[in-house]
């Protein structure tokens, strides 16, 4: 019997329809149907480095909070420090278990209501906006609900009732502020802000996963190909493109960006990864607090590194990284967590763990492709960087 | 070639069997426009050594794209007796003319019977509609 009868329906996103009829190939990702690219994934990521591109990221988790003590609550919830969010700020964060495995990276949005000022004080605005991996959505929600929701704070899934529209790219911000406001222009990286007017969620914020300037948008499920259209339209003349998941793996790959169940999992802590900058431990307390600081007092075991190949053949997640071109299993330091093939520097990439002692840029390694022992070199990350431009 | 006239594999392998200048049965075998497509962003490709003994069902070599690799299988068995050892430096044909110069690999037949057991053109049509969905 084919599995597609055995397990339970997709889930859909409000444009759905649009990318099947648009030639989309769609797969099921985390449990969703969704376009794993539409003509072509180098194409599509050369649209994001040089133009733009628009990305149905609707499957992503939205999960808001409000009501007295959500503050505390997320402060107690997150790896990194709440209370002095400023409104509009938004924040990388991890949720860690107790152990201090990474249970989800996440952002966090601590959103300025325009109409607050007309709110009187206590009415029930939404100051706090998470955004969570469509693959780990479920496990947040059960975590906030079995161990930490105190009276008072509410929390509401609007993963179903919204849609998320990743606009990524050199002329990401003209496109954006043509379509939508020209305000949005002064908008720094890592801001956002509550947009349009009622009690439905839409925010927009400098964020995104491709290593590109770009924005984010969030609005009503019943607006998204609307607003998708008018994006596309709009960006027409600058080769604006719908891009697919294929395409968002090797750009936030070349970014270096850590995705969930590759380079980040339950049995990895934050500090392995290369995310300290996520963890903040001084006078807070969150789960895994503990953990995490001894684990900070220890030397580093394993350490990401970003790999590069001069070779054709692409290293895949799970192939071993050995320290010499002689096969033998006490050679095997370390795994490839991600591998590609790069559009931009033409060439195979890989990010992996490897033991902290061989993780120098620069550290001639192998890497068993299929059995066969390639050359790779250790170089920074990020593997790519964009251009400044202003 | 029309594809029509191809045998394939239900793992997207055509193969076309004609005698060779000494009679011998010999099998050209590629990979099905319907692969190619769904492969997209070909960047690599590795073919077997001229010499090499195969048995059906085995690895020859391998395509790699942007997203996998995946295997060539060769469905039928014998030795390997030409590569198209142009087509790795021109990944493009296989998009442009994968039953002709697409071409991989020829192999002198073991047992003409082994393409008893492979799909007619249309029955090969049927498995890709489903597939498609």
């Amino acid at each position: 019997m084919p599995a597609t009868l055995m397990n339970p329906p997709l889930a859909k996103t409000p444009l759905s329809d649009w990318h099947v009829g648009h030639r989309g190939r769609m797969v099921d990702f985390a449990g969703w149907s969704m376009p794993v690219q539409y003509e072509s994934i180098v194409a599509e990521h050369e649209a994001v480095r040089h133009a733009v591109g628009l990305f149905d990221i609707s499957h992503m988790g939205r999960l808001t909070f409000a009501g007295p003590g959500a503050t505390e609550f997320l402060d107690s919830l997150l790896t990194r420090r709440v209370a002095d969010m400023q409104p509009g700020q938004i924040r990388y964060s991890l949720v860690t278990n107790d152990s201090g495995g990474i249970l989800d990276d996440v952002l966090l949005y601590r959103l300025q209501d325009p109409s607050a000022a007309e709110q009187a004080p206590g009415e029930n605005q939404v100051p706090y906006l998470l955004v969570v991996n469509a693959s780990n959505r479920q496990k947040i929600l059960d975590w906030i609900a079995a161990h930490l929701l105190p009276s008072g704070v509410v929390c509401c899934d609007e993963t179903f009732s919204t849609a998320m529209i990743a606009v990524q790219g050199p002329a990401a911000r003209k496109l954006v502020m043509d379509v939508l406001h020209p305000g949005l222009n002064a908008m720094r990286y890592y801001y956002g802000k509550s947009v349009g007017h009622g009690g439905e969620l839409s925010v927009v914020s400098r964020t995104g996963y491709t290593g590109e300037d770009g924005f984010e948008l969030i609005v009503p499920a019943a607006g998204a190909a609307d607003l998708w259209e008018k994006l596309l339209t709009a960006g027409q003349s600058v080769g604006a493109v719908p891009v697919g998941l294929g395409a968002r793996d090797t750009l936030r790959l070349e970014a270096a960006m850590p995705l969930y169940g590759h380079e980040l999992s339950e049995s990895i802590d934050p500090f392995t990864s290369g995310l300290d900058f996520a963890v903040n431990l001084e006078g807070r307390n969150f789960p895994g607090r503990d953990a995490l600081a001894q684990i900070a007092s220890r030397p580093r075991q394993r350490v990401r590194v970003g790999l590069e190949l001069a070779c054709k053949r692409v290293p895949r997640e799970g192939y071993g990284i050995r320290r010499s071109s002689k096969a033998s299993d006490d050679n095997v330091i370390g795994e490839i967590s991600s591998g590609t093939f790069s559009p931009t520097l033409k060439r195979p990439i890989a990010m992996g763990y490897v033991r902290a002692e061989f993780s120098q840029p620069g550290t001639e390694l192998t890497i068993d492709i299929r059995g066969q022992l390639e050359p790779a070199r250790v170089v920074p990350l990020p593997l790519y960087r964009r251009p400044k431009t202003n | 070639m029309n594809p029509e006239q191809l045998r394939f594999a239900k793992t997207h392998e055509w193969v076309h069997v004609e005698p060779d200048s000494q009679g011998q049965q010999v099998a050209t075998l590629g990979v099905s426009s319907f692969a190619v497509e769904a492969l997209t962003d070909l960047v690599f490709m590795q073919l077997p050594e001229v010499g090499r003994q195969v048995k059906p069902g085995q690895s020859v070599g391998e395509i790699e794209s942007v997203k996998a690799v995946s295997d060539l299988y060769s469905p039928v068995g014998g030795k390997v007796v030409a590569v198209n050892t142009d087509l790795p430096n021109h990944l493009e044909t296989l998009s442009s003319d994968p039953y002709g110069a697409g071409w991989m690999v020829k192999i002198q037949l073991d047992d003409p019977k082994q393409l008893d057991s492979l799909m007619d053109y249309a029955t090969y049509q049927a498995q890709c509609a489903e597939e498609g969905h």
